[in-house]
Formats: structure tokens, sequence, C-alpha cells
């Protein structure tokens, strides 16, 4: 029984340690950003590194996603009497509003935040960032601040081109699979789309990969104790930004969308 | 205190954990020594050099570099500061991604101070300092491990600091290529007249580079001495030590 509450209480400790670490970067971070014009070649270097790269890959999830969703959409619609005409609609609604930006940046958690872990765990692993700042370069400013803009510049991107192609991919299944015509399903989807809709979602890609990047840069920035440690953070990288888009999404859905 | 030590430990303590490695620990360092600093394993060699160009900061005391508190410096006059000291990491700690040249020349690049030309002239001059001119445009994982240690070394110096600091240099290297390293740190100390501080547990090492021994021992300097002293020594914790024998004082962890 001490022994438990000693171990819980030890584990509170570290866990409320971390999130003041986290926070501490953060504020670096965010410090860091009058930086920014003497940075611009480090920030292009990783907008095409953890961006442009993700595009095949946002593509073959995006096309799949909207094609599962209208299939689903058109199966629930046979059993509920509603008419096909109604699939752009209520696809549409669901891919710009939820199904892109929250795939997407989890995809891109996967991809890039546990990449950008594993290359700083690394780094620190192999004292590569004492090395920067033994020769005087800050590392947040060097490391982190370019990487975070390159997540917080690229999510946005990638979810207009995830909603553009989960619309093709629910296009392809009305056309095939539900026998709608291209003008029905297209003029569906237009009536229902909403600029707001679609705004709210590229700014909640936004946060997003702010998130994803912050995540991604802490968890390199703490790692200790060689091929071990750097697995057990990229892991940690992962899940963490996943369950903090899942929780920020909902704050979203309130704050942005009103009963 | 005397005037002239350009470092200043004064009852340093540092902790990781419930795991004290510095225990009020005290030394001063002067201009122009070259200070070998001995020890077992994880007794606190490398923490108490990575103080002195404030990557670890201690839970108690002052470090202090040319009279400055270092936990007073910080932000740009750190950065300032620590363009003074060079450091040679134990793993070398080359950045993967950039060949050997921008791996020198990249602290010169950053600051801002350099023309692309003049940049160029320094790292071929320093690469040339530790023989490695041939391999400016090769990446770390083309190199081998004195290789790579020589173009920490190049790297280290790349500023001109006034103090030098090597983190283990010939851990993990031949016998032959360790000599070459070592000669290498001699020349360096002459030839740049800096402040030389190693940390190591190769004695062949220390007694080749170092005109001052000390030796930490349970978080505290045990003993500090000329190389000749360190031979002569009586002292049954350090004699152990510098002969390498399992028997005696020191608890093998």
């Amino acid at each position: 029984m001490g022994l438990g509450v000693q171990a819980l209480g030890r584990k509170s400790i570290q866990s409320i340690s971390k999130l003041g670490g986290f926070f501490v970067l953060a504020g670096r971070f965010l410090a860091s950003l009058k930086d920014i014009p003497k940075s611009l070649r480090l920030i292009a270097e990783q907008i095409y590194f953890v961006g442009l790269k993700s595009f095949p890959l946002i593509m073959i999830i995006s096309i799949f996603v909207g094609a599962v969703s209208a299939w689903q959409a058109a199966y629930q619609f046979k059993f509920i009497g509603a008419p096909p005409r109604l699939l752009g609609q209520a696809v549409g609604k669901a891919v710009v509003m939820e199904l892109a930006p929250v795939l997407s940046a989890i995809v891109f958690a996967g991809r890039v935040g546990a990449g950008i872990t594993a290359e700083l765990g690394t780094m620190r692993v192999t004292e590569q960032i004492d090395a920067l700042e033994s020769i005087g370069i800050n590392p947040v400013r060097y490391l982190v601040m370019p990487r975070v803009i390159a997540c917080m510049l690229m999510v946005p991107f990638l979810v207009i081109f995830a909603n553009f192609i989960a619309i093709m991919g629910a296009l392809i299944v009305s056309i095939v699979g539900v026998d709608l015509t291209p003008e029905i399903f297209l003029n569906g989807f237009k009536d229902s789309f909403a600029m707001k809709d679609f705004n709210n979602g590229l700014i909640k890609a936004g946060v997003f990969g702010m998130i994803i990047g912050l995540v991604g840069c802490y968890e390199g920035f703490i790692t200790t104790g060689g091929a071990q440690g750097v697995g057990k953070t990229t892991t940690s990288s992962v899940v963490v930004s996943s369950v903090l888009i899942l929780i920020f999404n909902f704050v979203f859905a309130v704050l942005l969308f009103r009963i | 205190m005397s005037a002239e030590s350009v470092i200043q430990i004064t009852d340093v303590s540092k902790s990781f954990g419930r795991n004290p490695v510095l225990d009020e620990l005290n030394l001063n360092i002067q201009a122009g020594e070259s200070i070998v600093i001995i020890g077992q394993s994880g007794c606190g060699k490398s923490v108490l050099l990575k103080h002195i160009i404030k990557l670890i900061e201690p839970d108690r005391g002052t470090v202090r570099f040319d009279g400055l508190d270092l936990q007073e410096v910080r932000g740009r006059h750190l950065i300032t500061l620590r363009r003074r000291i060079g450091i040679l990491f134990q793993s070398a700690a080359l950045f993967d991604s950039m060949t050997v040249a921008q791996n020198v020349g990249l602290g010169l690049r950053e600051s801002k101070e350099h023309t692309v030309d003049q940049i160029e002239d320094i790292v071929h001059e320093k690469l040339d300092l530790v023989g490695l001119a041939d391999a400016a445009e090769k990446f770390p994982a083309e190199l081998s491990g004195g290789m790579r240690k020589r173009v920490g070394l190049a790297r280290a110096i790349a500023t001109d600091p006034e103090v030098l600091l090597y983190d283990e240099p010939t851990t993990g290297l031949d016998p032959i290529t360790a000599d070459l390293i070592n000669n290498l740190i001699v020349e360096l100390s002459q030839h740049l007249k800096v402040t030389s501080i190693a940390v190591t547990h190769d004695m062949v090492s220390a007694y080749k580079i170092a005109n001052r021994v000390v030796m930490l021992y349970e978080g505290k300097v045990r003993f500090d001495g000329t190389p000749e002293e360190t031979r002569a020594t009586e002292d049954a914790t350090v004699r152990q030590f510098i002969t390498g024998s399992a028997r005696g004082p020191i608890k093998v962890r």
C-alpha cells in the first residue's frame, strides 16, 4: 500500500515536471519567433522534409477515407430511406469539418512527429544538441522553431489537399457504387459547403501542427539512454500528439460549432 | 583563489535523482595550464567538464569563467562566452547530415561575423591543423573513430577559443590513433596557447598531455599534483587507480 502510494506520488511528480518542461520549451519557441528572418533557409528545408514528402501518404489515406465515408453513408441512407442525392452534403460536411483535419493530423503525427522525435532524440543521446550549444547556437532557434513552423504551415496545406482527394474518393464511390451522377453528388456538396467550416478546419489543422511539432521536439529533447530511450520517446510522441489532437478537436467542436 | 584563475569551481554539488555526483567540489584552473582530470567511470568527470561550459548547472555552488558567475550569464552573453571555449565530445558529436567542412564551419556561419570566403579559409586552416584537409567533403559516417575525433577537434578550435575541453579524447581508439590524438592535443596547447582541460581514465594519455593531474573520487578532488607527483604518490586510492588494480580502497561499481 505504502509502496503503491510512493510510486503514484513519484509518477505524479514526474508528470508535473514533464508538463512544466513542455511549457518551458513552448515559451522558448515563442521567444525564438523573433529570429524567423534569419532562419528562413532552415524553415524551407523543414517544409520540404516534413511537408512535401507527406503528400503521397495523405493522398492514399484521403482517397479511402472519402470512399468509405460515401459507402457507409449510402448504406445508412438505405435503412432510413434518405434520398441518395443527399450523399454529397453528408460526406462533404463530414470530410471538411472533421475527417480531413483530424485524420491528416493523426497520420502526420505518426509520420512526421515520430520522425522529429527520433531525429532530435538521437541528436540528444549522441551529444549533438550539446555540441550545438557549445558552439554558440541556440538549439530551440536552430532545431525546434523551424520544425514547429513547418508543421504549423504544412498541416493546413495537407488538409486542403486531403479535403479535395477525399471528396474525389467519395465521388468515385457515388458514381460506381451508388449510381449517382457526378452533378447530383457535386451539387449536394456545393449546397452544404460553408466557407466557415472550411476555415475552421484549417485553423484546427494549424493548431494540430503546432501540437505535433512541439510534442515531437520536446520528446526528442528529453530523450535519455541510447537506442531504447529513442524508441520510448518516439512512441510517446505519437501517443501524446494523437491524444492531444483528439482532445483539442473536441474543444474546437464546442467552441466553433455551437449546438 | 589566484588572480590568474580562468576557471573557478567553488563548492559545486550536483545530483541526478538520488545519485550525488559532485559533492562541494573545489577546483581552480590557471590560464595556460594543461590539466587532466582522472577518475573512475561515472565519478562525475564529464559532468564537471559540462559545468564549465554551462551545459549543466550546479545544484549548489558557483562556476566562474574569467571572473563571471556562469549562473548569471544568459542569452547573447552566454553565446559569446561559449565561443571562448571549445569542447571535444566523447563521441565527437558531429552533425550527421553535414559534411566535415560544414561541421567545422557551422559555428562561424551562425555567428554571421565572417564572410563565406573567410569561413572557407578558417575551415581549411583548422582541418589542415588536424591533418584532415582532404576529408572536407566527406560525411561523418564515412570517417573512422580517430578521424571523427580530429574533426570534432577542428570544430572545437574553429572560433580560436581560449580554453579547450576534452571529454575522454582517446576512449575507443586504438593505441596508435590515441597517441596521434594525444600529440595533437599537446601541439594545439603549445601552438594555440590555450588552457586545456581533459577528462580521461587513460593514464598513458594523462601523462602525455598533462602538466597537472587532478583525481576525482566520491564527488571531490582527491588528488591534485604534477604528473611526477602523481607517479610518486603514496595515496592508496590514487595508486589503485593509476596502476589499474581491482584491489584497493576504490569500490568497483
